[in-house]
C-alpha cells in the first residue's frame, strides 16, 4: 500500500496539469513515452551499464508505426507491432553487445544506433529521409477520435502504458533475474559461480529495454504523427541518459518524474530562452547530480524521511 | 576406477617460470573433509582455481563423479554440484547479506521467474537458516559493504553453502575472523556440512583448526603435494613442521 502512495500521487497529479492545461496534454504524453524508453535506460544502469544508443529503438518503434499505418487503423495494433519490431531488433543487437561490458557496451549501443540513423537518412525511397513520414491519425479501440478526445485517448494510453510498464518492472527487478542486474555492477564473476549467465542476465534486461523504448517511439509517433531519422540520432539517446540519471534509478517512479520534468522544463526554458535552453537543462542537471547522486526520486525520498512520512 | 568423489592426477600449470602446479595427485572421498596446508605461494588458491573451472589445467585431469570437468567453464561445474568459497571474498557489495545468499538460492531454482520476487517467504527463510549456522543472523539485513573482514569472509561461504553443494571448496574460511570466534563457528559449519553430508575441502594456514576439524591433510609445497595423512600424523612429521608451519610464524 504505502509504494501505491506515491504512484497514486503521480497520477493525480499528471491528471490535474492535464486538465487544467489542455496543451500540456501533448507534453505530458510526450513525457510519459519518454519515461517508458527512459525506464529501459534505467534497467541497464542497475547493471552499470549505459547505453549510449537507446535511441534506435525509439526510432524502431515509431517507424514501425509509420509503416504500418498504411496497412491497419487500429492505434493499438500499432503499438503491439512496434513493441514487436523493437523487440526483435534488441534480442539481435542484444545477443551482440552483451558481450561487452562499460565503455565498449556504451559504444556499441552508439555505433549501432549511427548505422539505424544513416540507414533512416540514406534510404530515401523507403524512408522519405530527413523529411520523414507523415503517420495519419489511427483509432484507438475503433473509436475515431479527434480534437481534445484524442488527446486525453492517447493521454491515457500512454499513462495506462506507463503504470503496467512501471508495475512490470518494478515486479521484474525484485525477481532474482533483476536483482542479478546490481549484482553484475558489483561482482560478474561470483554470479558465474553461482552458475548463472551474467550475459543472459543482462541481455534479459536489454531486450525488455529495447521493448520498453520501442512502446515509447511509437506512442511519441502518435502524438506528433510524424517521424523523423533525428528519433535515433545520437544526442536523443544522449538525452535519455540524461533524464534517466535526471530521475534516479532507485525506484521505477524516476524515469517519469525525470521525463516529466525534462519536458516541462524544456517547453517553459525553450519560450523564455530560445537561445539558453540547453545550457538551463546542463545547470538543472548539475544541481541535480551535485545535490542529490540518487536523482529527483532520491531527492523525494529523502524529503519524506525528514517529515516523517516513511522511516 | 576408485570410489573419489573428486580425483586429480597429474595437474600442471605453470604461470611464466613459475610452477603453480606441478603434477598434482589428489584424491577426495565422498563425505570427507579434507585440509590443504602450505606455505604462501605453494598453489593451493590455483588447485581451487583449477578443479572450479577458473584456470584451465596445461595437463593433468579432474573427475568429479566419474566424470571428467577439467577445462568445463565455472558456470557448467558449478552446475555439476562443486561450490566455492573465496580467499578475498566476492560479495554483491551493494545488496544485503540476505540477498547474497538468497540469490545463490534463487540460482538453483526459480532464478528466471519474473514476478516471483527474490525474497520469497520461503526463500528468505532458507537464506536465514543458512546465515544462522554461520552466526550470522544478525547481519543479514546489513548491506554487505558494510561488514568487516571477518564476516565477509563468512558471508561469502554462506553463499556456496546456498548452492546445496555436494562439494565444497573453501580458500582460507577463518582468516580475518577474530581469533576468539574462529572455533566456534569452524565447529557450527563442520557440524552444518556433516549434517548435509557435503564433502570438503579447505584451505588453512591455521593448524590448530585444521587439527581439530580435518579427517586428512594434504600439505602444498611449489606445487606439489608433499605429505597427506591424517592431522595428528602430518603434523608431527619433522619435514612439515619445518617448511609449512615454520613459516606459519609469518603473517599473511
Ligand atoms: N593468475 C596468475 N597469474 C600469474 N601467476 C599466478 C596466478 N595465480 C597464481 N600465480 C602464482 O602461482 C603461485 C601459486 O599461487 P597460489 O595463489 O596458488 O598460492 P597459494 O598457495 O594459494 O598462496 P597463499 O597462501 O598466499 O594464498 C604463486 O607464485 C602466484 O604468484
Ligand atoms: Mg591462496
Amino acid at each position: 500500500m504505502r509504494r501505491l502512495l506515491p504512484v497514486a500521487a503521480a497520477v493525480g497529479l499528471l491528471l490535474l496539469l492535464a486538465g487544467l492545461q489542455p496543451w500540456l496534454r501533448f507534453v505530458l504524453t510526450i513525457a510519459l513515452s519518454t519515461g517508458l524508453a527512459v525506464l529501459g535506460i534505467a534497467m541497464l544502469l542497475r547493471a552499470g551499464q549505459v547505453s549510449f544508443g537507446h535511441a534506435l529503438y525509439v526510432a524502431a518503434g515509431a517507424y514501425a508505426v509509420a509503416f504500418a499505418r498504411p496497412h491497419t487503423g487500429e492505434g493499438l495494433l500499432l503499438l503491439l507491432l512496434a513493441g514487436l519490431v523493437a523487440t526483435g531488433l534488441g534480442l539481435l543487437v542484444g545477443l551482440f553487445v552483451t558481450r561487452y561490458r562499460d565503455i565498449f557496451f556504451g559504444m556499441l549501443n552508439l555505433a549501432f544506433s549511427m548505422v539505424g540513423w544513416s540507414l533512416l537518412e540514406k534510404l530515401y525511397g523507403l524512408t522519405r529521409g530527413t523529411d520523414g513520414i507523415r503517420v495519419a491519425r489511427p483509432t484507438l479501440l475503433g473509436f475515431a477520435l479527434e480534437g481534445a478526445a484524442w488527446e486525453w485517448a492517447l493521454f491515457s494510453a500512454a499513462l495506462a502504458a506507463a503504470l503496467l510498464a512501471g508495475a512490470l518492472v518494478a515486479s521484474y527487478l525484485r525477481s532474482p533475474a533483476g536483482e542479478a542486474l546490481g549484482a553484475i555492477k558489483t561482482r560478474e564473476t561470483r554470479l558465474e559461480f553461482a552458475g548463472i549467465s551474467a550475459r543472459r542476465v543482462l541481455l534479459q534486461a536489454y531486450v525488455v529495454s529495447a521493448t520498453l523504448a520501442g512502446l515509447g517511439g511509437a506512442i511519441g509517433a502518435l502524438a506528433t504523427l510524424h517521424v523523423t531519422p533525428l528519433l535515433a540520432y545520437w544526442t536523443h539517446s544522449g538525452e535519455l541518459v540524461f533524464v534517466a540519471i535526471l530521475g534516479g534509478t532507485g525506484n521505477v517512479l524516476g524515469p517519469f518524474l525525470g521525463a516529466v520534468v525534462f519536458e516541462l522544463v524544456r517547453v517553459h526554458a525553450a519560450a523564455a530562452f530560445p537561445d539558453a535552453w540547453q545550457m538551463i537543462l546542463g545547470l538543472v542537471l548539475l544541481a541535480i547530480v551535485l545535490a542529490a547522486a540518487r536523482g529527483l526520486v532520491g531527492l523525494l525520498d529523502d524529503l519524506a524521511v525528514r517529515l516523517g512520512w516513511r522511516g | 576406477m576408485s570410489g573419489a568423489l573428486l580425483e586429480a592426477r597429474g595437474l600442471a600449470l605453470a604461470f611464466g617460470g613459475v610452477r603453480a602446479a606441478d603434477g598434482v595427485d589428489l584424491e577426495v572421498a565422498p563425505g570427507e573433509i579434507l585440509a590443504i596446508i602450505g606455505p604462501n605461494g605453494a598453489g593451493k588458491t590455483t588447485f581451487l582455481n583449477m578443479v572450479t573451472g577458473y584456470l584451465r589445467p596445461q595437463a593433468g585431469s579432474i573427475r568429479f563423479a566419474g566424470r571428467e570437468i577439467a577445462g568445463l567453464p565455472p558456470r557448467r561445474i558449478v552446475r555439476l554440484g562443486i561450490a566455492r568459497s573465496f580467499q578475498i571474498p566476492q560479495l554483491f557489495a551493494e545488496h544485503r547479506v540476505i540477498e547474497n545468499v538468497a540469490l545463490h538460492l534463487a540460482a538453483r531454482d526459480g532464478f528466471w521467474a519474473p514476478f516471483r520476487p527474490l525474497l520469497s517467504p520461503a526463500r528468505r527463510s532458507e537464506a536465514l537458516a543458512i546465515l544462522d549456522d554461520l552466526e550470522l543472523a544478525p547481519l543479514a539485513e546489513a548491506r554487505a559493504d558494510t561488514l568487516d573482514e571477518g564476516a565477509r569472509k563468512l558471508v561469502d561461504i554462506a553463499m556456496a553453502l546456498a548452492l546445496r553443494p555436494r562439494l565444497l571448496l573453501m580458500d582460507e574460511p577463518t582468516s580475518g575472523v577474530a581469533a576468539s570466534e574462529k572455533h566456534a563457528i569452524m565447529d557450527r559449519l563442520v557440524a552444518a556440512l556433516r549434517r548435509a553430508s557435503v564433502t570438503a575441502v579447505f584451505v588453512e594456514h591455521d593448524m590448530e583448526v585444521v587439527a581439530r576439524h580435518a579427517d586428512r591433510v594434504a600439505v602444498w609445497s611449489q606445487g606439489r603435494i608433499r605429505a597427506e595423512g591424517p592431522p595428528e600424523a602430518v603434523l608431527a612429521d619433522p619435514l612439515v613442521r619445518r617448511e609449512v608451519i615454520g613459516v606459519e610464524g609469518a603473517p599473511c
